[in-house]
């Protein structure tokens, strides 16, 4: 059964994803999403009832350390990436009116 | 003598014997760069400057007997997605295009200091999605078999650089595969470590629960070598494993006697191409020839290791890809309105085709609604897959299966169909499932001279099997150079004189 991606279902995964797709782009995306998924369906034929979820191999357990500074002052190596910046801090489009 | 063609640990002893120098060694491995790298493209990046600098620097703590090991003098490449501070690291991406990392990562700082001079970084799929090293914003790395064919990927430029002999060694990630299919591609040999050997401190994340930082090299002691400097336990990396043992060349023994070496029947059915899978077959039984004990086995699951891969993978990416924002770094479009827009617009003209399916695919399996009949299901898919694998090395010491059902496409087959190169991972992306560690080397050729690689996969922690194996198997075997790489020799030789 091929799986039916709507318009809204792009529109709202492209807003969980943050990107803007070109008609062109959109269209490709429902088509590639769904053969995908048609593809991926076929996990329903696996058996998992009563199966632990698997996120790590290994039992990984939260990792504490002492909140100590390890490293300097790396300001000016850091915001010396920023696309802008101001007054040594990364300027943004205005998000507060 | 063609420096280039010399395994990292021999180049290394010629430098301690003070044959040649770490400036010779970088010298030589930039001339290559020169003469290959137009048409095949392994490089983003080449530090000319800093190298010779790095290798004074290098010489002098050589001959002051202050670094004795394996790697110090030794030219190497890394690929571009692991941080090197203050040296361009683009992941292949437009969106990270000027980026200058402030920091380098622990895998690369670890080789560093064990004397290897980094000389440049290499091309890759952007942010390691795909097969083929043919989504890098760059344009492709072509194979150094034969130009009109693909490295493989994603670390297609590091193996590729390896076999043109642009470095003596390099490192790669792999993801679901991202080392061991392009050494097969490219005729070399590469391990992907257990998971949590090498830290990911400074690795651009993918599928943080998956990537690998591993070495890619001539051969397998080149390979152990490089190991055994890179894995350490690094508290910067939350997953990182305290090993009890960091010993790797110690396996380096040429020994396979009663050795239990399993083959997953259903790794050989439908799908594997019929020189590859006799190739392959033909290796066990040089194996089972040295006294190992070789079997057919049902591994199972197989089918569900992809799905399951392609789901966990692409929500870890939608997850990790969301800090390209071109806020902090990296690319940010020209005309904007407003903060969310400034957001969708860099990240959309940013990422490529294949990255934004996989966030897309990715944002999609985790949303509320989908979660759990993909995400968690995926999860549960790979409990049982462990499971699987769990089993067979109850029986088993190693498993042997091909690293990839063809050798290297030919450029532009592969992108046309996603779903199509997907399947291409079918035996490396279980391994990154269960965690395992997995190495490839070249075990003969098809009909069209390209290389073909055989994996060997080991249990948890168990590299030393695998290393074993695949070293044993490689001394029946010479190690077959590139003809672009033998093609530098007689050049080589006119200008020294000889």
């Amino acid at each position: 059964m091929a799986s039916m991606i709507s318009d809204e279902t792009i529109e709202y995964v492209g807003i969980l994803a943050k990107l803007e797709l070109s008609p062109e782009e959109r269209e490709q995306a429902k088509k590639d999403m769904g053969n995908m998924l048609d593809y991926i369906d076929m996990l329903n034929n696996l058996d998992t009832e009563g199966v632990e979820p698997m996120s790590h191999v290994f039992p990984v357990h939260n990792v504490f350390r002492e909140d100590t500074v390890a490293n300097g002052n790396e300001k000016d190596k850091i915001l010396a990436n920023a696309p802008e910046k101001k007054d040594g801090a990364f300027k943004v489009p205005k998000t507060v009116e | 003598m063609n420096i280039m063609s010399l395994t990292a640990v021999e180049l290394s002893k010629k430098i301690k014997a003070g044959e040649i120098t770490a400036m010779d060694a970088v010298r030589a491995a930039l001339e290559q760069v020169k003469k290959v790298d137009g048409e095949f493209n392994c490089y983003v990046t080449v530090d000319e400057e800093g190298a010779f600098r790095r290798a004074e620097e290098i010489q002098k703590k050589i001959e002051s007997g202050e670094l004795t090991g394996p790697l110090a003098g030794v030219p190497a490449a890394v690929k571009d997605n692991m941080c090197t501070e203050g040296m361009l690291t683009t992941c292949s991406s437009k969106i990270l295009y000027n980026f200058k990392p402030a920091y380098t990562a622990e895998a690369v700082l670890n080789l560093e200091k064990a004397g290897a001079v980094i000389i440049g970084k290499t091309n890759m799929d952007e942010f390691a999605m795909g097969s083929t090293t043919e989504t890098s914003f760059f344009g492709p790395t072509r194979n150094p078999w034969n130009a009109e064919h693909v490295p493989g990927g994603s670390s297609g430029g590091s193996c590729a650089a390896v076999a043109l002999e642009e470095c003596a060694f390099a490192l790669g990630s792999d993801t679901g595969g991202s080392i061991r299919q392009p050494s097969s591609f490219c005729g070399v040999t590469g391990i992907k470590p257990t998971y949590g050997t090498v830290s990911r401190y400074g690795l651009i994340a993918y599928g943080s629960s998956f990537d690998q930082i591993g070495p890619v090299a001539k051969d397998v002691t080149d390979c152990a070598a490089v190991l055994e400097v890179i894995a350490s336990y690094d508290p910067k990396d939350s997953t990182s494993v305290k090993r009890e043992s960091y010993d790797f060349t110690s396996a380096l023994v040429e020994d396979v006697r009663g050795l239990r070496i399993g083959i997953p029947k259903d790794y050989f059915g439908k799908g594997l191409d019929t020189e590859v899978k006799e190739s392959i077959l033909k290796a066990a039984k040089l194996l089972e020839e040295r006294g190992a004990v070789v079997e057919e086995f049902d591994l199972s699951l197989v089918e569900y290791a992809i799905p399951a891969y392609y789901i966990i993978a692409s929500a870890e990416a939608s997850s990790n890809l969301a800090r390209f924002d071109g806020v902090k770094f990296g690319y940010r479009t020209g005309t904007y309105t407003g903060l969310h827009n400034m957001y969708k617009k860099s990240r959309s003209e940013g990422f490529g085709t294949e990255v934004k399916r996989r966030i897309m695919l990715g944002s999609f399996v985790l949303s509320s609604g989908y979660y759990d009949a993909y995400y968690i299901k995926a999860l549960k898919t790979k409990a049982l897959i462990k499971q699987a694998f769990d089993r067979a090395f109850t029986k088993y010491d190693v498993i042997l299966a091909p690293a990839s059902p063809t050798t290297a496409p030919k450029l532009g087959e592969s992108l046309g169909d996603p779903l199509q190169m997907y399947l291409g991972d079918i035996y490396t992306v279980s391994v990154n499932l269960a965690g395992l560690p997995g190495i490839t080397v070249p075990c003969g050729e098809d009909s069209k001279g390209l290389p073909i690689g055989m994996q060997l996969i080991g249990d948890c922690f168990q590299e030393n099997k695998i290393i074993r194996a695949a070293y044993t198997f490689e001394q029946s075997r010479i190690y077959e150079r590139c003809p672009a790489a033998k093609a530098q020799d007689g050049k080589q030789e006119r200008k020294d004189g000889r």
